[in-house]
C-alpha cells in the first residue's frame, strides 16, 4: 500500500473542516484569523498534492498558485491584525459578537 | 517509509489544528497553529516540494507567528470569556463535520481518476524559470498588491489621529 492523492485530500478536508469550525465557533478575532490560516494551509496541501500527482510538464501550476496564495495570506494578516489592533484601542475588545455596529 | 512519514506529520497535524480550535489559552492557540503549519511543511516535503517547504517555514514559521503572537500580546483581555466558544458551537461543529464528509466522501469516490501512486516534484531552478516567465504579470501584480498591504498595514495601525467619537 503506497501514498496516493485521496490520502492528502482528506488529510486537507480534515484541515479545512477544523478550520471552519474555528471561524464559525471562535469569539477572538485573532482566534478566527488563526483559523483562517489553517483553512489556507489545507487549499496549499491540496493544491501541491494534485500538481505532484501529474506529470511533470503541468507540474508547476499549483507550485506557482501556492506562492501566490502564500503571498495573499501574508498581507491579509499584517491588514487584518492593524484593523484588529486599531478595533482593540476604540472598542476595547477584540470579541466579534460585540462588534455590530452594522447591525440593522 | 513515505506512508509513514505521511502519517505522522498529518497526524501532528491534525492533532495541533485540533488544539488551536479548541485551547483555552490564546497563546497556547498561536504555539499550536506554528506547530501545525511545520506539519504542513513536512507534507510539502513528502510532496517533493521543497522550495514550498522551506518558504512555509520562512514566511508562517517566521512573519507570521510572530506578528499573530504580537497582536495577542497587544489586545491582551481582560476577562477571559473571550476565549470560550461561541454558545452555538455544537451548530458549527455539525456544519464541519457535514462537509467534511462531503468532501473525503466525493475525495474516495473520484479517487480512480488519479490512481498513480507515483509522485515526483519540480526543482528550485524550473519553478524560478516558470515564475519569471509564464508567469511574470501575476507576479508583478502580488508584489503591488504585497506594498499597497504594507502601507494599508501602516496607515490602518497609526496611533495618534483617534478621534475617539465611535459608540464604543
Amino acid at each position: 500500500m503506497s501514498l496516493e492523492l485521496v490520502d492528502f485530500q482528506i488529510l486537507a478536508a480534515a484541515l479545512f473542516c477544523l478550520g471552519l469550525y474555528g471561524v464559525l465557533a471562535r469569539r477572538s478575532a485573532v482566534m478566527v484569523l488563526m483559523a483562517v490560516e489553517l483553512m489556507l494551509n489545507a487549499v496549499n496541501i491540496n493544491l501541491i498534492a494534485f500538481s505532484a500527482f501529474r506529470p511533470v510538464s503541468s507540474m508547476i501550476t499549483g507550485q506557482v498558485i501556492v506562492i501566490f496564495v502564500i503571498t495573499v495570506a501574508a498581507a491579509e494578516v499584517g491588514l487584518a491584525l492593524a484593523v484588529i489592533m486599531r478595533l482593540y484601542r476604540r472598542r476595547g475588545t477584540v470579541n466579534v459578537d460585540e462588534i455590530d455596529l452594522m447591525k440593522g | 517509509m513515505g506512508l509513514v512519514l505521511f502519517y505522522i506529520l498529518g497526524g501532528i497535524t491534525i492533532m495541533a489544528a485540533l488544539g488551536v480550535v479548541t485551547t483555552r489559552n490564546i497563546v497556547y492557540g498561536a504555539l499550536f497553529l506554528l506547530v501545525s503549519l511545520m506539519g504542513v511543511a513536512g507534507l510539502f516535503v513528502v510532496l517533493f516540494a521543497e522550495f514550498l517547504a522551506l518558504v512555509q517555514l520562512l514566511i508562517y514559521g517566521g512573519a507570521i507567528i510572530i506578528v499573530i503572537l504580537f497582536a495577542l500580546m497587544l489586545t491582551r483581555e481582560t476577562d477571559f470569556s473571550i476565549a470560550t466558544e461561541h454558545r452555538r458551537w455544537p451548530v458549527a461543529a455539525v456544519v464541519s463535520l457535514a462537509l467534511f464528509g462531503l468532501l473525503a466522501s466525493s475525495a474516495i469516490n473520484d479517487s480512480s481518476l488519479y490512481n498513480s501512486d507515483r509522485r515526483s516534484g519540480i526543482g528550485i531552478e524550473e519553478l524560478g524559470t516558470g515564475l519569471f516567465e509564464n508567469w511574470a504579470v501575476p507576479f508583478e501584480i502580488a508584489s503591488i498588491v504585497l506594498l499597497v498591504a504594507l502601507i494599508g498595514a501602516i496607515v490602518i495601525g497609526r496611533s495618534g489621529d483617534e478621534e475617539d467619537g465611535g459608540q464604543a
